[in-house]
């Protein structure tokens, strides 16, 4: 994989960093490429918008920021709104679609998937995140399925495995609906 | 000796440079941890009070910086490996503490996770602006080391390193990492612990009666004896004898403050430590330490795709600083570039050592941010011309 860089945000709580973590360990541990995981920190760490950013690649990553977004995973209106800027032309958006409004500008692409809904549905909404994670890999196919779902397994509270696996797989299902998943052409530099 | 097993998460994990250092200082024995939690260091300080129970370890949270501090200083006088976390303004405040350290020859590390400063500057950003202060902060003449990750996995391994270090010069060793790798979240590969090789505490083999604190028969660095195994001895801030009891003349301030630097000078040779990529035959090396080492290979790069024979030396060990490797490299090369995220700080120890024989330019930055690739290829680039 050429240089990947990730952005997910969303509200303080909404599990936007173990999004980051879980798929840069999948990657970096379990699929032997280097990711390298930033969070933010500071005052929107605390109940605005929040985010981490990744940068994947098959070489080590040297320049550990993101400048010009790749894929940006959104789960709140205002995270969006703060970071879709920095979305490189022809990018791809992926939101959480009761609650954001893709804003993408001519060439960008945006799919969306209801992670809340469909977190509820499943009787946790706290699992929101991961059905959200599920569905980035499905559309995306970046991180090979097993290392995500190996990553899932491992970083999740012990004894909440199998309820995030089955958020996860629900994401992912969503993804192969034809009508959500564009093609990842020209995402990828 | 190998590593207690109780200390070693042996396995490949994805942690930040934080708990990555948290994790080498449990690896390495550590197991006495005094400080007051400050940002952007204090998930160190989570890592170990959350690991330290498993492995009968001791974390306090101090009522500041200067308690924590000499709460580490006490608790090695027990032969126990100690360790304090902090960042800029905390840093400042020990420094008193560093400087009896450093005078009563007690082994500890000191983790400074560096943010913008000065003062409190930007608590939640990058800097390297410390390096000065990790030298020179305390006051009187002292010698000490400081080692410096550039990623999460060397926050680990330098983290143990500095453990080795600290036992065997019975110095302070200070991992000066920065914001960037403390928050960074990378693969690190944690080793089983018989591959994790540990320097333990040199105790004297001397019955009680012929124990001298300072005595160091020819060699450098004096053997330890611990408090509650019936040796009775004296140990101060003070200018000290052999004894360990106060001694107020010049004579003996020359002897103790030159083998205190001596200790660290003339094994410079062995403690500094670089890595060099490319530096034969280069027009331009650019030296850098931490996240700006990773950063400055991009610059590199950009320059060499404009034709300069550009190489690099990292600083994995800045204090003490490579002096006759720098001496070396400035006899043939045209100059040195140096970004650093302060406004010039080890460039001066560069300029110093290159002596006028070779070009120095400077690539500061206040901090923040880390540098901007094309700025370090443009220094490079304006050098080499």
């Amino acid at each position: 994989m050429e240089r990947t860089e990730i952005r997910i945000t969303g509200f303080g709580g909404q599990g936007v960093v173990l999004i980051g973590y879980i798929i840069g360990r999948a990657w970096s541990v379990h699929a032997g490429g280097h990711a390298t995981m930033i969070q933010s920190f500071g005052p929107e760490a605390r109940g605005s918008a929040c985010s981490a950013t990744l940068a994947l690649s098959d070489r080590e990553v040297l320049y550990p920021y993101v400048r010009r977004t790749d894929i940006l995973v959104a789960m709140s209106s205002e995270g969006c709104e703060k970071y879709v800027g920095e979305l490189k032309d022809g990018g791809l958006l992926i939101h959480e679609s009761d609650l954001v409004a893709p804003a993408v500008r001519p060439g960008q692409r945006a799919c969306g998937v209801p992670s809340t809904r469909i977190a509820e549905a499943l009787g946790r909404r706290l699992v929101q995140n991961i059905v959200m994670l599920g569905f980035f890999a499905g559309v995306t196919r970046l991180v090979p399925l097993e290392a995500m779902r190996e990553a899932v397994r491992l970083s999740v509270p012990a004894g909440t495995e199998e309820l995030n696996l089955k958020a996860f797989d629900q994401g992912l299902a969503h993804a192969e609906t034809a009508a959500s998943a564009p093609s990842l052409e020209g995402v990828k530099p | 000796m190998k590593a207690d097993p109780r200390g070693v998460l042996t396995g490949t994990h994805y942690l930040d440079g934080d708990f990555a250092c948290g994790e080498g200082a449990m690896a390495a024995g550590c197991r006495f941890v005094a400080g007051y939690p400050i940002t952007p260091s204090t998930e160190v300080v989570e890592r170990i009070g959350r690991r330290f129970p498993m492995m009968g370890g001791t974390f306090i949270q101090m009522e500041d910086e200067l308690a924590s501090m000499a709460a580490v200083v006490g608790a090695s006088w027990s032969g126990t490996k100690c360790m304090t976390v902090t960042s800029g303004p905390g840093f400042s405040l020990m420094m008193e503490n560093i400087g009896l350290a450093a005078m009563m020859e007690t082994p500890c590390v000191v983790v400074n996770v560096q943010r913008a400063g000065p003062s409190t500057g930007l608590p939640t950003m990058v800097g390297q602006a410390d390096m000065m202060q990790a030298r020179w902060g305390s006051h009187g003449d002292y010698a000490l080391i400081a080692v410096c990750p550039r990623s999460p996995q060397e926050a680990f391994d330098l983290t143990i390193h500095a453990f080795n270090l600290s036992e065997r010069y019975r110095v302070p060793v200070l991992v000066m990492m920065d914001e960037c790798v403390g928050h960074m979240t990378e693969k690190v590969v944690i080793p089983p612990a018989a591959e994790i090789e540990v320097v333990p505490r040199r105790l004297t083999a001397r019955p009680p009666a012929e124990f001298l604190p300072y005595q160091t028969n020819g060699s450098l660095v004096p053997e330890f004896a611990r408090a509650g195994d019936g040796f009775r001895f004296h140990t101060t801030g003070l200018t000290h004898d052999e004894r360990g009891y106060p001694v107020m003349t010049p004579e003996c301030q020359a002897k103790s403050v030159r083998r205190l630097l001596d200790k660290i000078r003339l094994n410079a040779g062995e403690i500094a430590r670089v890595e060099e990529e490319d530096t034969g035959g280069a027009d331009v090396v650019v030296v850098s330490y931490g996240i700006t080492s990773r950063v400055a290979r991009l610059g590199v790069g950009l320059a060499r795709e404009r034709g300069v024979k550009v190489g690099t030396l990292r600083l994995v060990v800045a204090w003490p600083f490579p002096e006759a490797r720098i001496r070396e490299l400035a006899a043939r090369v045209k100059a040195f570039v140096v970004p650093e995220i302060n406004m010039g700080q080890m460039v001066l120890e560069v300029e110093r050592c290159a002596a006028g024989k070779a070009a120095v330019v400077s690539v500061p930055h206040a901090g923040g941010n880390v540098h901007d690739p094309e700025a370090i290829c443009q220094a490079i680039l304006g050098a080499a011309r």
